[in-house]
């Protein structure tokens, strides 16, 4: 399937050209934000009827797992609000062209840090404390307000947007996933940037800032790191940058040599059977070890969830590629063949958030009505009973993507495996029985 | 400065401040009671002010679990609190006094410690005297031991017991049933040409007639909504919270001298002929009251009436004698 290029239309093209749309979507979605901090501190301390619980672990995360991530790559990146009072403090402004002296510290990220390590250690972080953060008003409110002011503080120190990029504990796995979507930004003819005096789109102009997102777009050969900002769209004096419609998983084509990214297959792939296990599976004993954070319990439990992510997954992958025959070093295969994994832990994660999602839906309506729990019935829907949705159509669902999402691995293990010439086989069989173990856990 | 970038900047300006001003306006002018299990804290606020003839206006929600509300020595119904909803109830009291109101819904082990007072205002339009209890006016220790040195052999029926009733007014008058317990009028009932058997039919026939069948609905309804949960729907002591409750008296006796003696006992047997045969109704309506005993039976004179209270202890006998065929 050819690529078709959206920004041809003149519609759309000016859409992400102008900034007053997307400061107007920006707008919404700060007061959104807001709002779900002080829901999460002052509302009910009952997580079904708060807005921060049901607006940002429900709704949101359904939005993005089931519809931004698989069919806009890093479409919520362009819309999130959390880097934007930061980025607005940065620059001195909203609207206007930045000025040429930098207002702040304006520093360059270590090179150490300039990798997704933290952003993996961000999500396993909050990924360890979930079953609080995920039933607690409170606990939520204050990670979200930390989260903004950790990006608001960062944007002081670093240049352009350093927490999105390096420390965002949703970043990171939004890029790894983002190469699987059908929508990309990309140049239209690199010999044009190669050509362009001042890079614009990197530095800035008067038309608008460099890359906030620390990219070349004229390099751009992957999904993973563009952010979607449009701000290259705004400052490039070609008009070469275009969006594109695109096959699916396109970007897997080009298999990850790096270690980070390889680790970020395996810890969303991990979370997410470990959360079928712990959120939805019957074993109460689990729950509670998650649930009672500090603990006894709940270390191992910690324990548990670091070493399947980080030693038994990874060591029985590299177990099945150690007899592989290449003269590549072991390191490098295990980063491109994780590739294969990327496609299955977004489907392991889509069957997944399915499941809770569905089951938990109905409590939108009611808080939706009454956001902080407080008797208020703005919309006269305070009162919807909980119900779970469709549910006749989960469990069809649900095998649908996993056997979906095992095939697309299978598919993609093939093609990286022939990229560095080696047998696909022991990747497609560890994807096999990873997707057994899921079906298990979920069905 | 261009236009566009301060009209940008004040309308950021202007729905942040909305966004954050006015949920907190709303949330600062609605004043909940948030109920929550005991050890999380009960009723907060745990102390409302009113003034009688006053509406006084509540709002109830419940942080965690499903609770009731209630308010003692007053006629009404109890509502349902629900986890993050909002509860409108609208009280107005015509008597001075602290009122305490109390969770209804079996919450968790420490439930019946959900309790809070409502402090009522004003000059009543006429005084009233203080009742004093009759275990007070007998005199009783409620404290010791008061077991049955003699049980029947059979459940005493009050059907049999009816046809065998003497015409004793004593016998009859409720202030003799209530300050005698069942062991003390089989002992009076000793100079008679009864069997022992047949003593202890007269006893239950005595107990029943001294209640009506609405007292009885009233004092079984009482018991399921009050008692049960420690108490066991059949009396025998064996409620959701018994094993609990036992167990966290023994944990929290552990740290104490002396704990051995002062072991927390497990909620009586009502089903017990020993206990209960030995115990007047005015000793069990001073246990009622007061509670205490070294368990963790609480205090019900703040809830219950005094009526409330007889028709609960007629109830509680229930579980001794047969009163129907």
């Amino acid at each position: 399937m050819a690529k078709i290029e959206l920004t041809r239309n003149p519609f759309i093209k000016n859409a992400l050209k102008s900034r007053y749309p997307q400061l107007a979507v920006f707008i919404v979605m700060l007061v959104g934000y807001i709002f779900a901090i002080l829901a999460g501190l002052i509302g009910t301390s009952v997580g079904s009827h708060n807005f921060s619980i049901v607006f940002v672990w429900i709704a949101w995360w359904a939005i993005l797992i089931l519809v931004a991530v698989p069919f806009f790559g890093r479409g919520w990146c362009a819309v999130c609000p959390i880097p934007l009072p930061g980025e607005w403090l940065q620059r001195g402004a909203v609207l206007s062209p930045p000025d040429k002296k930098p207002k702040w510290l304006n520093l360059r990220v270590p090179k150490m840090f300039r990798n997704i390590w933290l952003q993996n250690i961000s999500f396993l972080l909050l990924a360890l404390f979930s079953s609080v953060l995920l039933t607690t008003p409170n606990i939520t409110g204050i990670v979200l307000a930390a989260m903004l002011f950790a990006a608001i503080g960062l944007s002081t120190i670093f240049e352009r947007r350093s927490f999105c990029r390096y420390l965002c504990p949703v970043g990171g796995f939004i890029g790894l996933y983002s190469q699987t979507a059908p929508i990309e930004l990309r140049v239209k003819d690199k010999q044009v940037c190669v050509k362009c005096e001042g890079k614009p789109c990197y530095n800035g102009s008067q038309a608008g800032y460099g890359c906030p997102w620390d990219v070349f777009p004229g390099g751009l050969t992957k999904n993973t790191y563009c952010g979607l900002c449009m701000e290259c769209i705004r400052t490039c004096p070609h008009d070469n940058i275009a969006i594109n419609l695109r096959p699916f998983s396109a970007d897997l084509a080009k298999p990850s040599t790096r270690m980070d990214e390889a680790f970020k297959s395996f810890i969303m792939l991990g979370s997410a059977m470990i959360y079928a296990g712990v959120l939805l599976g019957p074993w109460g004993a689990f729950k509670n070890a998650a649930y009672n954070v500090g603990t006894g319990a709940w270390f191992l439990y910690a324990i548990i969830f670091l070493a399947i992510i980080f030693v038994i997954l990874p060591g029985l992958f590299t177990l099945g590629i150690l007899p592989t025959k290449s003269t590549l070093p072991l390191k490098q295969r295990f980063a491109s063949l994780s590739t294969a994994l990327i496609p299955l832990g977004l489907l392991f994660w889509v069957a997944f958030s399915l499941s809770f999602v569905l089951t938990n839906a109905s409590y939108i309506l009611a808080a939706l009505s009454d956001p902080l729990g407080l008797g208020w019935n703005l919309f006269g829907t305070a009162n919807t009973t909980w119900q779970p949705m469709l549910t006749s159509l989960l469990a069809p669902a649900q095998t649908l993507a996993l056997v979906g999402g095992l095939i697309w691995s299978a598919r993609t293990a093939q093609k990286a495996a022939n990229e560095i010439k080696i047998s696909s086989i022991p990747v497609i069989a560890f994807c096999f029985i990873t997707t057994l173990v899921m079906l298990w856990l979920l069905l | 400065m261009k236009r566009s970038e301060l009209l940008s900047r004040i309308l950021i300006t202007v729905t942040i401040v909305g966004a954050i001003g006015t949920p907190l306006f709303i949330w600062a002018r609605t004043p909940l009671i948030h109920a929550s299990v005991a050890e999380d804290g009960g009723w907060n606020p745990d102390t409302i002010q009113a003034h009688i003839g006053v509406p006084l206006h509540l709002k109830l929600t419940s942080d965690d679990v499903v609770h009731g509300f209630a308010v003692g020595q007053i006629d009404m119904q109890s509502v349902d609190v629900l986890p993050g909803k909002v509860t409108d109830l609208t009280l107005t009291f015509d008597k001075p006094g602290i009122y305490t109101f109390f969770c209804t819904r079996w919450c968790g082990l420490n439930h019946w410690r959900m309790r809070g007072t409502i402090e009522v205002s004003g000059s009543p339009s006429e005084p009233e005297p203080a009742t004093v209890p009759m275990y007070v006016t007998l005199n009783l220790d409620i404290d010791v031991l008061h077991d049955s040195p003699v049980v029947p052999k059979q459940t005493p029926s009050a059907i049999r017991g009816q046809e065998l009733i003497t015409n004793s007014p004593i016998l009859r008058s409720s202030n003799y049933y209530r300050s005698h317990s069942p062991y003390q009028v089989f002992d009076d009932l000793s100079d008679t040409s009864l069997t022992e058997s047949q003593r202890w039919d007269v006893v239950a026939y005595l107990w029943r007639s001294n209640t009506s069948k609405d007292s009885f609905a009233n004092g079984k309804q009482l018991y399921t909504q009050n008692c049960a949960a420690c108490h066991g729907e059949n009396g025998s002591g064996d409620g959701v919270f018994a094993d609990d409750l036992t167990a966290a008296g023994e944990a929290s006796m552990q740290t104490m001298t002396g704990a051995d003696d002062m072991m927390m006992q497990s909620p009586v047997d009502f089903t017990n002929p020993v206990r209960m045969l030995g115990a007047s109704p005015a000793l069990l309506q001073g246990k009622i009251l007061r509670g205490g005993m070294g368990t963790g039976m609480p205090m019900w004179g703040s809830i219950f009436t005094e009526e409330q209270i007889w028709d609960l202890i007629a109830y509680i006998y229930s579980f001794q004698f047969e009163y129907q065929q």
